[in-house]
């Protein structure tokens, strides 16, 4: 009676290149993680320049572009519609936050969540937004920040404290309530982090000047930042969302892995000896009764 | 030079060591017969030697963490190489432990070594146990040997959960802080158990200390007095076989331990610590220093506990909110899925063997193993039971499936609560109609087999065999109705 599936013995050839792809690519991942962060010629992620913002020529390129992109959803001169909120009021940080991270223009239903993508729009063009959306009424100036002003470690615990309860403490986000979610931050420019705490999109409370001192804002900016450019030293980061992904490793890789070895080892090849044959008393003869 | 000196010199010094020892502890009787003896030859029986040899890198790994671990909730600054954390206020515990991952030589790779090994010993016993489970080995004579596994699988269980409780990380207090409430949920005596294991009220300053002294010395000690039991029970009472030509119920065909199974398991202990140490030099786990020291105030967004605890937070995070007065105590919602739960799964795994034959009124000893096809209700029920507790693991996962999988947390819930109900009776018909149609195909060719001897329940010499007629035994017989459970 077979028991045992037929035998396997070419598997274990054909496993090594198998063993060999795998140990190249899991160094390749790690020379990948190891690189040093490009050097970048707008490190905090502005994308236009805020001081050209007042020029009325750039509001007035910006208004045209708005009767285009948005006034189906933000309705004429920025009054809002039942598609979208109006703008009146909503500043240059609200506008630069949400072209610079692609939410806006918003794709999907309006009740969805706006999610980040590659912004729709150049650079000159979010450039001509914000000064229009600027000029329709007081709002948020675009931050200036100033990474050296912040304390890391401060950072960390304000992070870990106000921050993390949403976006998880490795900045990974997490899941709110009825398909919402806080995002991921691992790719939020300095400015875009310091934006959303001003502005607080979505979800997203609003902590304000009069809740955080510049510094303190400042230092969540520095921290979150750390924690982009941190590295994996334990190793392959398995999306820094905890234990689930940990466990699936565990139990399919590592578990599923020694199941593998045990059954390339344990069963028995042809060609061998006969198996040995021992009666469990010495006085029984082997298969006596028959 | 004498000749007996000159003797001594002209034999190798292994063979004098051997002889020094047998002529005091007499050894070479006992180790001729332990090397002869045999062991049958299924690559399954070596799943539970994968669990061994997972337990031996984690006492191994262990012992060198607590070289360094300080297991005090006394507030220091830490001053170590984490730059991000350096002037933070924390427990010396989760400061020794961050001094573990950065300062201390070979420490990272260590700690994430005992971890791995930690979460690949439970699911290897998991396995073994299904092994156990699906081939009937836990029969008579064998019941003692599986409550002996039950036990250390719950032992085991715990003992995983304080290791990783000990660090007084974010994400550990976080899982602390349920632990004290599930038991706060315990009618009656809740409030005082409670507040005896924890110390007083939560966090308490004794906590750490008392899970470091659970954790490396009552748990370890008690495991390793079961599986000192459990190995000896095997040796003792022999290792079960698969049914086959020359195969019995009083011979054991195989192979002999020396050198052939010997090889095989030293084999698979160096494969097991090689994927155990790859694992934990190549993948990072519980990465403590982006969690933080614990605050009772802070939590973070997905935290979940280790994948063989995530089906209890599954059952808490899926179970409705049912609170009920019962002759003026208060039941709570934990209650259920926290300790009844539990207390019902871990009973019923235990009192499996007792049960089973109960219904079955199978009292004989059996030394071949079930096919699981032959079995289509244990089967079928084990199948079910598994979905049941997979569906809760996923449950437990919602919110971390909810972001990966861009859907709605609350949409995941109710799919699983129905999942819940509806899968494990599901997957059970399937296996069952699986197993009668894998037994069906298999007719032809076992019906040439010889008729298979079970020895009496007395079980005291050959006189006592019986051959089984077809009728009384119907699923030792495939060529019968194979797949109808007998009783």
């Amino acid at each position: 009676m077979a028991l045992r599936p037929p035998a396997l013995r070419a598997g274990h050839l054909r496993l090594l290149p198998v063993a060999v792809a795998l140990v190249v690519a899991a160094a390749g991942l790690l020379g990948a993680q190891a690189q040093a962060a490009e050097e970048d010629s707008d490190p905090l992620g502005y994308v236009i320049d805020p001081a050209a913002l007042d020029d009325p020529a750039t509001v007035a390129d910006g208004a045209e572009l708005f009767r285009v992109g948005c006034v189906s959803c933000h309705g004429p001169g920025g009054v809002g519609s039942p598609r979208g909120p109006g703008l009146t009021g909503a500043g240059a940080a609200s506008a630069h936050f949400y072209l610079t991270t692609g939410r806006m223009p918003h794709t999907g239903a309006s009740d969805e969540q706006a999610i980040r993508k590659p912004p729709a729009h150049s650079p000159e063009e979010i450039e001509a937004l914000v000064a229009y959306v600027a000029s329709l009424g007081e709002g948020q100036a675009i931050p200036h920040v100033d990474l050296a002003e912040g304390n890391l470690q401060e950072g960390g615990d304000l992070f870990r404290g106000e921050c993390a309860a949403c976006h998880s403490a490795t900045g990974a986000g997490g899941a709110l309530s009825f398909g919402q979610n806080a995002p991921s931050l691992d790719e939020a420019t300095p400015v875009q982090v310091y934006e959303a705490m001003l502005v607080g999109p979505g979800q997203m409370p609003v902590f304000s000047p009069t809740a955080f001192t510049e510094e303190e804002l400042n230092s969540i900016v520095l921290y979150v930042e750390t924690l982009q450019n941190l590295g994996d030293p334990g190793g392959f980061s398995l999306g820094r969302v905890g234990p689930i992904p940990e466990g699936f490793v565990a139990v399919v890789v590592g578990t599923g892995g020694l199941m593998l070895v045990v059954f390339l080892i344990g069963r028995r090849r042809t060609g061998e000896a006969e198996p040995a044959s021992q009666p469990v008393r010495p006085a029984d003869t082997v298969g006596a009764g028959r | 030079m004498t000749s007996e000196e000159a003797v001594a010199k002209a034999t190798p010094l292994s063979r004098r060591t051997a002889r020094w020892l047998d002529s005091r502890l007499g050894a070479a009787g006992f180790a001729r017969k332990a090397l002869d003896k045999v062991f049958p030859d299924h690559w399954s029986f070596l799943l539970g030697e994968l669990a061994l040899w997972s337990f031996v890198i984690l006492i191994a790994t262990g012992v060198y963490l607590t070289f360094f671990f300080d297991a005090s909730v006394e507030e220091i600054i830490y001053n170590g190489s984490y730059v991000p954390l350096q002037g933070v206020e924390m427990s010396r515990a989760y400061a020794s432990a961050l001094d573990i991952s950065f300062d201390v030589r070979a420490g990272m790779v260590m700690r994430q070594v005992h971890h791995w090994a930690a979460n690949v010993y439970l699911a290897t016993t998991v396995v073994h146990l299904m092994r156990i489970f699906f081939t009937g080995a836990f029969r008579r004579p064998r019941e003692l040997n599986w409550l002996i596994g039950v036990g250390m699988l719950i032992f085991s269980i715990v003992n995983g959960f304080v290791g990783y409780s000990l660090l007084d990380d974010q994400l550990s207090g976080t899982g602390l802080r349920i632990a004290h409430n599930i038991a706060l949920s315990i009618p009656v005596g809740g409030t005082w158990l409670a507040s005896l294991f924890f110390g007083g009220d939560f966090p308490g300053p004794d906590l750490i200390e008392r899970l470091y002294v659970i954790h490396i010395l009552l748990l370890p000690a008690v495991i390793i007095a079961l599986l000192g039991l459990h190995l000896a029970l095997v040796a003792r009472q022999r290792h079960t076989q698969f049914s086959g030509p020359g195969r019995t119920e009083r011979n054991v065909v195989g192979e002999r331990v020396w050198p052939t199974f010997a090889a095989k398991g030293t084999a698979a202990f160096f494969l097991t610590a090689a994927v155990l140490c790859a694992l934990g030099g190549l993948a990072q786990i519980n990465p403590i220093w982006l969690y933080g020291p614990f605050r009772p105030a802070e939590v973070s967004a997905a935290s979940q506990p280790d994948w063989y605890m995530g089906w209890l937070d599954g059952a808490l995070r899926l179970w409705p909110g049912w609170e009920i007065r019962l002759f003026g105590f208060e039941l709570p919602t934990p209650f259920y899925p926290s300790v009844l739960l539990p207390g019902i799964t871990f009973g019923l795994l235990a009192l499996w063997p007792f049960l089973e034959a109960r219904i079955t009124k199978d009292r004989d000893e059996h030394h071949l193993l079930d096919r699981p096809r032959d079995r289509p209700l244990r089967t079928a029920f084990g199948v079910s039971t598994l979905a049941f507790y997979t569906v809760l693991f996923f449950g437990g996962a919602s919110d971390v499936l909810a972001v990966t999988f861009q859907t709605s947390v609350n949409a995941l819930f109710q799919a699983f609560r129905i999942a819940l109900l509806v899968l494990p009776p599901l997957a059970g018909f399937v296996t069952y109609r699986l197993c009668q149609e894998l037994a069906r195909r298999d007719r032809p060719g076992a019906s040439t087999e010889a008729p298979r001897v079970a020895p009496a329940a007395s079980d005291d010499g050959a006189d006592n065999r019986r051959q089984i007629e077809p009728e009384d035994e119907p699923e030792l017989d495939p060529a019968s109705t194979a797949g109808v459970p007998r009783g």
